[in-house]
């Protein structure tokens, strides 16, 4: 067990460097941006007097060094600013602004994980079992090709099949939640989304699942268990499966956090209020702010991840959680 | 033939209520012996006209953003002028369906001083949602908002002509800098709404307005839910009103074809005929005063040369433009920005139609045989600019103009390429009558002269013809000048762009206003359940 809180320590440790330096690239690649926050916001009708008096307002008068070092000396204190959408009476904190946003993703990331890791993990021990056969064949197929189409063009397919009055219009094509929004209304709504992402992710655990077994399957302990008479079904549940979890978690982690950090395409498409749309209109805002926290949030989430992948990989398999 | 205008007038009747189709209806008006236009038209006005109470009327938005505020001093585009402004709002006047302005808060408007002093009187009993009077004191720091050294409005440079104002009972007692006989328009901009004064401030904050709706509930590039302000001192016909931000269009098209949303602006021309066939779907079209241009910088070569002007404005074949790009949603420009709905609009002779030999007598009276410029585009101008650009090469080789067309980065195309580069796509959203629209870009001291344009004779007239209150006179100096920018100015027009929208035939409305988009934003007051 000390080995495995070791390497969590240690990760953790190495995760906060990562933050700090993700937190430094961004601020400088938003700096190399044309124009900033006032610009931005008033578009064509910026007039140098106007864009000197918003910037004095949220203060991006003063020098870049010093603004970077007032956000991270913020940050360690748990205070992630106020987006510079605020104005004077009128606070906005990128905390406050960020919570329901990331709840929202958060949702659908959880539904869809809900669907996806069994259905792939299942398929894939289908497929291992079955392999070679046409059932094989056909969900490599399928799945494959859903993997294959970008996401928005599955999305937009989606909404054609079911949610248009041209073939069933039964689900909702604007996921678009409230705050209050009960929990079978949430589910109702993000319907299509979690579809949509479902088959995006699916290939690519189910194929790791299938391969990781496989792989196993010619070991001489699985051949020891055939002779001694054991079922296939059995073989692969009970010998092949426990020592084929590590590949399968990293891959199931992996795609966790695409569900997290890269559904911005879905998000659009669905107008669902997730945490990718706030950071593309802040960009588009230059809202350094609010770039900086969703940046750090989605760094914070691969760190995680990866780390629980990790420690489960070690975990189930003993000879990394007892070495010698 | 008396039976068949019996029937007619029971369709009329039903019309009004909606149970009768538009085709039904025509069909039987021509069986009555009317043309089928005529029939269209009776039909629109049978429709229209009961308009009646209640739904909940759902609004699908192109804009919105996470850093919109209810700041209406920066209010970007049609989510918060909509929302702050058209649906809980009212500025002192409001433009109508025909152009014209008319008293909104302000019961009724006088000038005096050659139109130097301009004297608003209030609407009596007009009240914010929190139930208190408006007051003459409220207007005033309303403005106030929007001047001073530390104003970051969009307003401001519009109302920099106001070199005081004060309150006077009921009255709001405006002073300008010099006459000006148009300031009644100036007072309907979308961000100038009034609003409550709390400690000597206008509390924007709270969304209390004057507005036929009142905020409920706003949430930044997300949506926005408002219900019916029952004190409103005209009719509001929707009991609430809900805005979604849908910026994908094919999105906000699925959401209105599925019913999610009754209304949506922006469409995608590629796909209009597919939408318009979808049942129970119609599409309004109007065209506003917006317009696409391509601003020349006039003080550096070649756009120095007024010829080599001359000779790209007829170089350049706006039909085709219009037709490939736009799919025919639009109306080919003239090279005068002045829409040809606004007052005092005139159509600039000779024409400048695509004429690539007169553009190359042109080029020769400029002492030139060919010509060779950088022509900056990107689709922040406006969509389509690309291929705009690239149709405008075409046509312009013909006349031995060779358009060398450069595609600028999208992000920060204000910043670093309009008014920076000589020659580079733009667009206006136009204003409703031409003394604001020539003092926004084509005056001498304008602060967006895009074209760096300074016409003595064309400012002399602009000052004149804002102070002048004889309305023939007027129109002489107004065409006078538009005449003299379409001759001389470095602005291209290429087109007036068409608000094409969709709704859901649920919904009834009368005539469109034209000024912005969205029934001049002020579609939640304006539009009502069929």
């Amino acid at each position: 067990m000390n080995a495995v809180l070791k390497i969590v320590l240690q990760r953790l440790g190495l995760g906060l460097i990562t933050l700090f330096v993700v937190s430094l690239i961004i601020f400088v690649a938003i700096l190399m941006l044309p124009g900033g926050f006032a610009e931005a916001i008033l578009g064509q009708a910026a007039t140098p007097e106007t864009v000197a008096a918003f910037n004095k307002e949220i203060g991006l008068d003063q020098p870049a060094y010093i603004r970077y070092f007032n956000w991270i000396a913020g940050v360690l204190q748990g205070d992630f600013g106020t987006s510079y959408a605020s104005r004077v009476g009128y606070r906005r904190e990128v905390a406050e602004m960020l919570a329901p946003r990331a709840f929202n993703t958060l949702f659908l990331a959880g539904m869809t994980a809900i669907i996806a890791v069994p259905l792939s993990v299942g398929l894939g021990l289908l497929a291992a079992l079955y392999r070679n056969t046409l059932f094989d064949r056909a969900i490599n197929m399928v799945s494959l090709v859903s993997i294959s189409f970008p996401e928005f063009f599955i999305a937009y397919i989606a909404i054609v099949l079911l949610a248009s009055p041209a073939v069933f219009n039964i689900l909702p094509s604007l996921a678009k939640v409230d705050e209050d929004a009960g929990l079978w209304e949430r589910i109702y709504r993000c319907s299509l989304p979690a579809i949509t992402m479902t088959l995006v992710i699916v290939a690519h655990m189910m194929r790791m699942t299938r391969a990781a077994i496989i792989n196993v399957l010619a070991s001489p302990y699985v051949e020891m268990a055939r002779l001694k008479g054991a079922k296939p079904w059995q073989i692969i549940v009970r010998h092949a499966l426990p020592n084929a979890w590590a590949p399968i978690v990293t891959v199931v982690a992996l795609n966790l956090a695409y569900l997290i950090v890269g559904v911005v395409v879905v998000e659009f498409v669905f107008t669902y209020p997730g945490m990718g749309k706030q950071m593309v209109d802040a960009v588009t805002a230059r809202d350094v702010p609010v770039v900086q926290a969703c940046a750090l949030v989605f760094a914070a989430t691969y760190i995680i991840l990866n780390l629980i992948a990790d420690v489960l990989g070690i975990v189930t398999n003993p000879r990394l959680m007892h070495p010698k | 033939m008396s039976e068949q205008i019996n029937k007619l007038k029971l369709a009329e009747k039903l019309a009004g209520r909606g149970k009768v189709s538009r085709r039904q209806f025509v069909q039987l008006a021509m069986a009555a012996g009317f043309t089928a236009a005529t029939g269209e038209l009776m039909f629109t006005k049978a429709a229209r006209a009961e308009p009646k109470k209640g739904g909940t009327f759902k609004l699908g938005v192109g804009h919105g953003a996470t850093t919109d505020s209810l700041d209406p001093a920066t209010y970007p585009d049609q989510f918060t002028g909509t929302m702050g402004w058209g649906a809980t709002g009212n500025s002192l006047t409001e433009m109508n369906a025909k152009g014209d302005v008319e008293p909104d808060l302000a019961e009724s408007y006088e000038p005096s001083d050659d139109a130097k002093t301009w004297v608003f009187k209030l609407r009596k009993g007009v009240t914010f949602h929190n139930g208190k009077n408006v007051t003459a004191e409220d207007v005033v720091t309303s403005y106030r908002h929007h001047m001073g050294p530390d104003s970051k409005s969009a307003a401001k440079s519009i109302l920099a002509a106001i070199t005081d104002l004060k309150a006077d009972g009921d009255n709001v007692i405006f002073t300008l800098n010099a006459g000006n006989a148009d300031f009644p328009f100036l007072a309907s901009d979308y961000h100038t709404p009034i609003m409550p004064t709390v400690d000597g401030k206008s509390d924007w904050q709270s969304g209390i307005k004057t507005g036929p709706f009142k905020l409920e509930k706003f949430e930044p590039g997300v949506g926005a839910k408002m219900v019916r302000n029952e004190n409103f001192y005209k009719d509001v016909w929707f009991d609430a009103f809900e805005m979604v931000s849908i910026p994908d269009v094919a999105a906000r098209t699925a959401a209105l074809t599925s019913g999610e949303v009754h209304y949506i602006d922006r469409c995608d021309l590629k796909t209009l005929d597919l939408v318009k066939m979808s049942p129970g779907i119609q599409i309004t079209e109007v065209t506003g005063y917006g317009h696409y241009v391509i601003p020349m910088n006039v003080t550096v070569a070649p756009f120095n040369d007024v010829n080599v002007r001359l000779a790209l404005k007829y170089a350049i074949d706006r039909k085709a433009i219009v037709d490939k790009v736009f799919y025919g949603h639009g109306t080919p420009g003239n090279d005068n920005p002045i829409a040809p709905t606004i007052q005092f609009a005139i159509d600039p002779q000779p024409r400048h139609d695509y004429d690539p030999d007169k553009a190359r007598s042109y080029l020769k009276k400029a002492g030139l045989d060919s010509l060779k410029v950088d022509l900056s585009t990107a689709d922040a101008a406006f969509a389509g600019a690309v291929d705009a650009a690239i149709l405008y090469k075409d046509s312009a080789a013909a006349a031995g103009i060779d358009l060398n067309v450069i595609r600028e980065p999208d992000d920060g195309y204000w910043d670093n390429v309009w008014m920076k580069k000589p020659w580079c796509m733009s667009y206006w959203n136009g204003r409703p009558t031409a003394d604001w629209m020539f003092s926004t870009a084509y005056a001498d001291d304008a602060a967006w002269n895009d074209a760096f344009w300074k016409h003595p004779k064309f400012n002399e007239l602009l000052k004149a013809a804002r102070s002048e209150t004889d309305q023939k006179k007027r129109a002489e100096m107004y065409a006078e000048m538009q005449q003299i920018q379409a001759d001389d100015g470095g602005n291209v027009v290429i087109m007036f762009n068409n608000y094409v929208s969709a709704n859901s035939d649920k919904v009834a409305h009368g005539d469109l206003s034209a000024n912005w988009d969205i029934d001049g934003m002020k579609i939640a007051s304006r539009w009502w359940f069929a």
